[in-house]
């Protein structure tokens, strides 16, 4: 069997102003339905083994969790490795509700970025207040980055880690390193 | 530059974010319409210099699809609301005679 690859074979770069890394593969369900049916968020939990998040929100614990996408849509994240075993579980609970559950781990790729200047990096790229007060916590955002779609979260203060399309890989690669590049500072949020 | 605010999901954000689809609140003549309702419904739309309600779909967000009333002419935005209607909320609309005494803007034709 061929082994999994993501797609920028987990390149890094630390010679800007934040270290820009490929991590992954990593496990990914999209989960569609109504959110507020018992049903599918007992099934979610299970799934993401963790909490449902609130909207515009993501629950994550390690290499796991769960993202609000939208008002009938969740991310369920996990290792790449149980990918399988948590869809077919997921599916068998969900036979009789309306609700799609599909893997999507093969189309995405996802970026760490970490450093000092990293809500500056993102804030150059996307149209997101990243002031302190406003993003924050267990936030997640879907929007654009330059011409991208894309959702990122920071996990902790230090780091964001951005999701986005496997096809678009290299160029969100580029664009972070870009918008990292030494001399760049633009220091609004210091 | 506008500011939209996406009622499905929260989120305030330039207009970048967000895709203009025209005109809100079109009553649809199909099958059974005379040629000239039909035309109506398809091609003729009201391009105000003023208050205008439009679609809008927050793209690179939620993806979901809401109305948005603002002004043609200032580019200011009175507010969003849900898509799920038929004629904009009360409150949208105190908003606008509020900003606009003398316009008597609304989506009927």
């Amino acid at each position: 069997m061929s082994d999994p690859v993501s797609a920028l074979k987990n390149i890094f770069d630390d010679t800007g102003l934040v270290r820009v890394s490929e991590i992954g593969p990593i496990g990914m369900v999209t989960l569609r339905g109504d959110l507020s049916d018992k049903v599918l968020g007992k099934a979610a939990v299970a799934a993401g083994g963790v909490n449902l998040p609130e909207q515009g929100q993501c629950n994550t614990e390690g290499s796991q969790g769960i993202a609000w996408m939208s008002s009938d849509e969740l991310l369920i994240m996990c290792p790449y490795a149980d990918v399988h075993a948590r869809l077919a579980d997921l599916q068998e609970k969900l036979a009789g509700s309306h609700a799609l559950a599909v893997n999507v781990s093969d189309a995405r790729a996802v970026f760490d970025i970490t450093g000092d200047h990293l809500r500056e990096v993102i804030a150059k790229l996307a149209p997101v207040d990243m002031h302190p007060d406003q993003f924050n916590g267990t936030m997640f955002r879907r929007t654009r980055f330059a011409q991208v779609p894309a959702a990122f979260w920071m996990p902790d203060g230090r780091s964001a880690r951005i999701v986005c399309f496997r096809s678009v890989a290299q160029y969100m690669f580029d664009l972070l390193k870009d918008a990292a590049m030494p001399g760049s500072e633009v220091r609004h949020y210091a | 530059m506008l500011t939209i605010h996406c009622p499905c999901c929260g989120v305030t954000a330039e207009e970048t974010e967000f895709h203009a689809h025209g005109e809100a609140h079109l009553k649809r003549f199909g099958p059974g319409s005379s040629e000239d309702e039909f035309e109506g419904y398809l091609f003729m739309r009201k391009n105000p210099k003023g208050v205008h309600f439009e679609r809008w779909r927050h793209q690179y967000g939620c993806g979901k699809w809401f109305h948005v009333a603002r002004c043609t002419m200032t580019l200011e935005v009175f507010g969003s609301y849900s898509a799920q209607t038929t004629e904009p909320p009360q409150e949208i609309m105190d908003i606008i005679h509020d900003r606009r005494p003398d316009t008597a803007a609304g989506p009927a034709r």
